[in-house]
């Protein structure tokens, strides 16, 4: 599979433990369906179909779509929060499914921990923020005395940018504001000394001018902390700014995925190309001329087999609507899953438009 | 000025903010959550209610003042003058009426129309929108959040206005059904000729679209110019921050750093300049004393760093409000 070449083609140092070349977390085959209309009615809405992915060692990968593409999903079946319809996850090699008792499963979430989106709910405003540190402690990582964790929780307080941490810790969410409770879920990631942070659109609630704290964080954390953080967005620009690679989801569908840089210059899926065309940029050229787009995004309630992006394609052809295209190899280490892209393997030097 | 009523005191939301909009003109209000934005519109619309309420200042519309015009005259404006669109249209719209009903309903409640010439007129906004007539048909919740949001625009281009008020129509859609609905918009403006207030809390998404930018901070307007001014020159250091807290798609990847700290809780603004506790460029006077409004033609910036002419532009001038 494509996949599997890419990951052997790209230079990581191999991880003695995995054995693999430093994978942290593999999915393969990842579908999620969800019953829809009662338990009787036979319909499903395929949120994510056979999806795969791969996360290293000390990577930030984003993972970019619209709403309803089915990227928080994805989150979730890696939190073990969903369990797949098909397919599976494993992590540095063991799949999650054979984990069955209680410590194993605590134990990965501690390793691959998630920070949510809305800060605003995702705190009890009933306990000070030592309180969500302090369990985290508790349950992952008991060896550590009350001294230890105090110390412990100070030192994660003020590597998220939360200062004084002494004085953090007295305080209740209500006295912080969006930005720094969001700094305190990943304070609270961290407790477990996590390997890979599942963060789910962590940005998106707050203000423009806090956004780009927290994406500092998430590569600082990534340098110092040596974390993975798979980064979940709808926002392509932001994905860019700290992401090593780029996912792209289309209605359920992995449809591109690459380096980030060269996915931005090189977009190879008529998806991407209509995204990143869309991204309002105060330092593009003035271009009104674009067409206002009618396609609206598909409903993926038992779809028929074919590209799904097809219905707003301006270069479909009749395989689109009979064949699912799977992902192909274009340009180095980056695929798209589409018929009618052509690869740029060949003349590396040329810009290919499908 | 506008205040909420509280508690603890009165808030003031909006705080001596003075705007002129040109018929047929493209004004964007930009600003963080709780800077005032949604305040000063629907003060401009003579929509709050209590606890808020306008304590001065007037808002001059087609010759008359809105602030002390009666209700009955206010009603024979809205709609047929002025219209507002606001930002979820899944709130706005009312779930268990088709659009058609939604939109027959906003057409009687200002003209009586026979029902021959409702159905035309419907089926033209409705076009107008880029939305197929045969959804006149359908509930709100069949359609999608770029349609509905589009529904909720042809209900306010029914009778034509003279003004269209919009409070983040696109902020719940994603950017490639966001930049389609701009397109349209201004598409549509160009058409009919209407003025447009936008209020948004994303500039790079009017940066091609408005003519004139304001940017308010903390209840107050501290920059206004034209929208590409503003984007390659801006005066403020707030709009500077925020200037770089957009990671760009284009060029090189830049490390950006946002502006530190938070915006200020309006019930106990920062004495001096409001943005004096997050700004790189602070001065003694900026702690203590507000700054006063210094003008330049039609723009406008509220920020000590002008004083005296200094500051990177000269012909400024102090206007006194």
């Amino acid at each position: 599979m494509v996949t599997g070449r890419l990951q052997a083609s790209t230079s990581v140092t191999t991880d003695p433990e995995t054995g693999s070349a430093g994978v942290l977390l593999e999915a393969t085959g990842l579908t999620r369906h969800f019953r829809i209309g009662g338990p009787f009615s036979g319909r499903f809405l395929h949120a994510v179909d056979d999806m795969d992915l791969t996360i290293r060692q000390n990577e930030i990968v984003a993972l970019v779509g619209e709403s309803g593409s089915g990227k928080s999903t994805v989150a979730r079946l890696l939190a073990m929060l969903y369990r797949p319809t098909a397919g599976s996850i494993a992590y540095r090699g063991r799949p999650l499914g054979s984990m069955r008792s209680r410590r194993e499963i605590l134990s990965y979430h501690g390793r691959v921990p998630m920070v949510f989106q809305d800060p605003y709910s995702s705190l009890s405003p009933v306990y000070r923020i030592s309180h969500g540190l302090e369990r985290a402690f508790k349950l992952h990582r008991p060896e550590l005395s009350s001294e230890q964790r105090q110390e412990e929780a100070e030192r994660l307080l003020s590597s998220v940018g939360l200062t004084p941490p002494s004085e953090v810790l007295h305080k209740y969410p209500y006295e912080l504001s969006g930005g720094q409770r969001q700094r305190v879920g990943f304070a609270q990631a961290l407790a477990c000394r996590p390997e890979l942070i599942l963060a789910d659109e962590p940005v998106s609630m707050l203000d423009v001018s806090i956004r780009i704290g927290l994406l500092n964080l998430m590569a600082e954390l990534r340098r110092r902390e040596r974390v993975s953080v798979l980064y979940i967005t709808h926002d392509i620009a932001s994905a860019r700014y700290v992401a090593d690679r780029l996912l792209v989801m289309y209605a359920g569908h992995l449809v591109e995925s690459g380096p980030a840089e060269d996915v931005l210059r090189h977009p190879k899926h008529p998806y991407t190309q209509l995204l990143l065309s869309a991204v309002p940029d105060p330092r593009a050229p003035i271009a009104l001329t674009g067409r206002a787009e009618v396609g609206e995004p598909p409903r993926v309630v038992d779809p028929r087999p074919g590209c799904r992006f097809r219905f707003r394609c301006p270069y479909a052809i009749d395989e689109c609507s009979r064949v699912t295209p799977r992902l192909r190899l274009l340009r180095q280490a980056h695929t798209a899953a589409c018929h009618v892209a052509t690869s740029d393997l060949d003349m590396p030097e040329q810009e290919g438009l499908p | 000025m506008v205040e909420y009523a509280a508690a603890s005191g009165p808030v003031r939301a909006v705080d001596r903010v003075s705007l002129t909009l040109a018929p047929g003109e493209f004004l964007a209000i930009v600003g963080e959550s709780g800077c005032g934005k949604s305040s000063l519109l629907f003060a401009i619309a003579q929509l709050l209610s209590p606890p808020a309420e306008i304590v001065s200042g007037s808002v001059r519309f087609l010759g008359q003042d809105m602030v002390t015009l009666a209700d009955e005259d206010l009603r024979h404006l809205r709609w047929r003058s002025y219209s507002v669109v606001m930002q979820s249209a899944m709130n706005a719209l009312n779930p268990v009426m088709t659009i058609g009903e939604q939109l027959r309903d906003a057409t009687l409640a200002h003209e009586a129309m026979p029902g021959r010439m409702l159905r035309r007129r419907s089926e033209e906004v409705m076009r107008l929108v880029g939305i197929d007539p045969v959804h006149l048909q359908s509930y709100p919740h069949q359609l999608s959040g770029g349609m509905r949001q589009r529904a909720m625009i042809a209900m306010a281009l029914l009778f034509t206005p003279q003004l269209v008020i919009m409070d983040e129509p696109t902020s719940a859609l994603d950017v490639v059904a966001q930049r389609s609905l701009m397109i349209q918009i201004k598409a549509l403006q160009r058409e009919f000729g209407f003025a447009v207030l936008f209020v948004t809390h994303d500039m790079s998404l009017v940066s091609h679209f408005s003519d004139r930018l304001a940017v308010m901070y903390a209840g107050q307007l501290v920059e206004l110019g034209g929208t590409r001014q503003v984007f390659k020159d801006s005066l403020h250091p707030y709009t500077v921050g925020l200037m770089q807290s957009f990671p760009s798609i284009i060029g090189e990847r830049q490390v950006l750093q946002g502006i530190p700290g938070t915006p200020p809780d309006l019930a106990r603004p920062p004495a001096g300049c409001r943005f004096h506790p997050r700004c790189p460029h602070v001065m003694p006077v900026c702690r203590v004393e507000e700054s006063p409004v210094f003008t330049r033609s039609d723009d406008l910036v509220r920020c000590h760093l002008y004083a005296n002419g200094h500051g990177p532009i000269a012909s400024i001038h102090q206007r006194h409000d």
